[in-house]
């Protein structure tokens, strides 16, 4: 098997005595997806912090393959009125070349959105945008916190399917952190379900099982579930293009 | 043309045009309220700088920079960033103030301080000015994609390779390396002003940031140009009249927007 691209091994993170994650190990493996669910405030965002590098744990290890390149999705931009950029502008704050600006452009649909203000964007547009930012460059693992937030189901539908194709043609990894348990889980290779630590760990399904994950999301409710494999087995295609 | 007038014109100019693009990024990275903390801390740099008898813009930069670094580590640890901006923005001033006059210095020295006293700016202060603007300027330009991104989310900008709190850094030297040179054109209470003021004109009609600071630059240079015409036409302060011509461009500039939205 390939060398992981990321490795956490025994990390532990706490702000002023607060623990907010503790023996956590995990890898993520080349063109691999990697989905870690978990209820606010069990460390999702501070576990991916550590793994991008924008926070250093209390203890244990972060080891990123050398030469690693990540494409990260934010949420959101804290993008305000003061502001002006437009969409092309902000592709190109990124080193590429004119023809891989075009490409990414065309492939993540915003080729007639570079003249816009990105504050005047839908939030599926804006998505598209940070996405095809994030592209610039061939990334070996692309990062996503909360990439649904605020899009509605078709949406999120469309959204996750854009990211299947480019993983496929990219051969990136991806790695998201949602809540949004239903449509991302039907696309992930692997899931995590995170509360302080790793509680259970494994394809969608067997997660979806687990007692622990059930007992975390109080998921006795068929309703949930329902939604689940009503996204799976439905196309989408087309709705969402306009975001 | 008379040569004391060129020296102001040089002075208040060169002032100017530097705070247009900082004043941008100050805007863009909400830090309007540092901006007063810096500046009112100047204060106090004039204050040891005369007690040691070093020059002005020694003191200020020393002090701009002391009250950043002191900013910077605290922030977060229990107060909000803006609690502590708010003290310390205020306390900075007041602990000026009262460094000026327990260092003997009369009210007319403390009023060349807050408002700027640029009628008696020397060759000198215009070769610092423009020094002092071109290292702040050349600074934001060199660092200016990174600041862009780091100003946009700080997660994303580590993701791609960047170092925000490098850039934050940067910035802040570059920010109090303009503060030093213009306090004896604009004065500690009105920098943030000149700082503020042609960024948010250079907003209006601009669609990308490297727009909105030649703008703000030009906006800038326009207001330091009326500022003093006018200081001279009616005998008024001229650091606070370039603010005031500032205000002025700002109010035309977006009547003017709205105006043409209308008809147009």
């Amino acid at each position: 098997m390939s060398r992981p691209l990321v490795n956490l091994s025994g990390v532990r993170l706490s702000f002023d005595g607060v623990q907010v994650l503790h023996d956590v190990d995990m890898e993520i493996r080349p063109s691999e997806i990697v989905t870690i669910v978990g209820p606010n405030g069990s460390g999702k965002s501070s576990l991916l912090k550590c793994l991008i590098g924008a926070l250093v744990p209390s203890s244990g290890t972060v080891a990123r393959k050398i030469g690693l390149k990540i494409g990260y999705v934010p949420q959101k931009l804290s993008l305000d009125a003061a502001f002006p950029i437009t969409v092309g502008r902000f592709l190109r704050l990124r080193d590429g070349t004119a023809r891989a600006y075009k490409e990414i452009e065309k492939r993540v649909g915003i080729e007639r959105l570079v003249e816009r203000q990105l504050s005047e964007l839908s939030g599926g547009q804006l998505q598209r945008v940070l996405l095809g930012h994030a592209l610039i460059g061939q990334p070996d693992l692309l990062v996503l916190d909360e990439a649904s937030q605020g899009l509605d189901q078709p949406a999120v539908a469309g959204f996750y399917r854009l990211i299947d194709e480019v993983r496929h043609e990219f051969g990136c990894a991806v790695l998201m952190v949602s809540h949004d348990l239903h449509v991302v889980m039907s696309a992930s290779d692997r899931v995590l379900c995170l509360n302080g630590h790793i509680c259970c760990e494994g394809t969608p399904s067997v997660v979806s099982e687990a007692p622990e994950y059930r007992r975390l999301f109080g998921l006795g409710t068929e309703g949930a579930l329902a939604l689940y494999r009503h996204e799976h087995d439905h196309s989408h295609a087309g709705v969402e293009q306009d975001g | 043309m008379d040569e004391f007038f060129l020296i102001v014109t040089l002075a208040a100019l060169g002032v100017a045009l530097a705070a247009g693009p900082i004043g941008c990024v100050v805007l863009w990275r909400r830090m309007v309220y540092f901006g007063d903390t810096i500046s009112h801390a100047s204060l106090l740099g004039v204050a040891l700088a005369l007690a040691l008898d070093l020059p002005v813009f020694f003191g200020v930069l020393v002090m701009a920079l002391g009250i950043s670094w002191v900013v910077l580590t605290a922030q977060g640890r229990v107060h909000h960033t803006d609690t502590l901006l708010g003290v310390s923005a205020h306390s900075a001033l007041a602990l000026g103030l009262v460094a000026v006059g327990l260092g003997n210095g009369s009210a007319a020295d403390l009023m060349r301080y807050l408002i700027g006293d640029i009628l008696s700016v020397s060759w000198q202060d215009v070769a610092l000015i423009w020094a002092g603007g071109a290292l702040s300027v050349g600074l934001v330009v060199w660092r200016w994609r990174a600041l862009l991104v780091s100003s946009l989310d700080r997660e994303m900008a580590i993701a791609h390779g960047q170092n925000p709190a490098r850039e934050s850094i940067y910035f802040t030297l570059a920010l109090a390396v303009l503060v030093a040179v213009a306090i004896k054109v604009v004065g500690a209470l009105l920098i943030t002003a000149l700082l503020i003021i042609p960024a948010a004109t250079g907003r209006l009609g601009a669609r990308t940031p490297e727009r909105m600071a030649v703008f703000a630059a030009m906006s800038g240079g326009a207001a330091a140009l009326l500022g003093l015409f006018a200081s001279f036409q009616f005998d008024t302060p001229t650091g606070p009249s370039i603010v005031v011509a500032a205000l002025g461009l700002l109010l035309v500039s977006a009547i003017g927007r709205r105006v043409r939205a209308s008809f147009g």
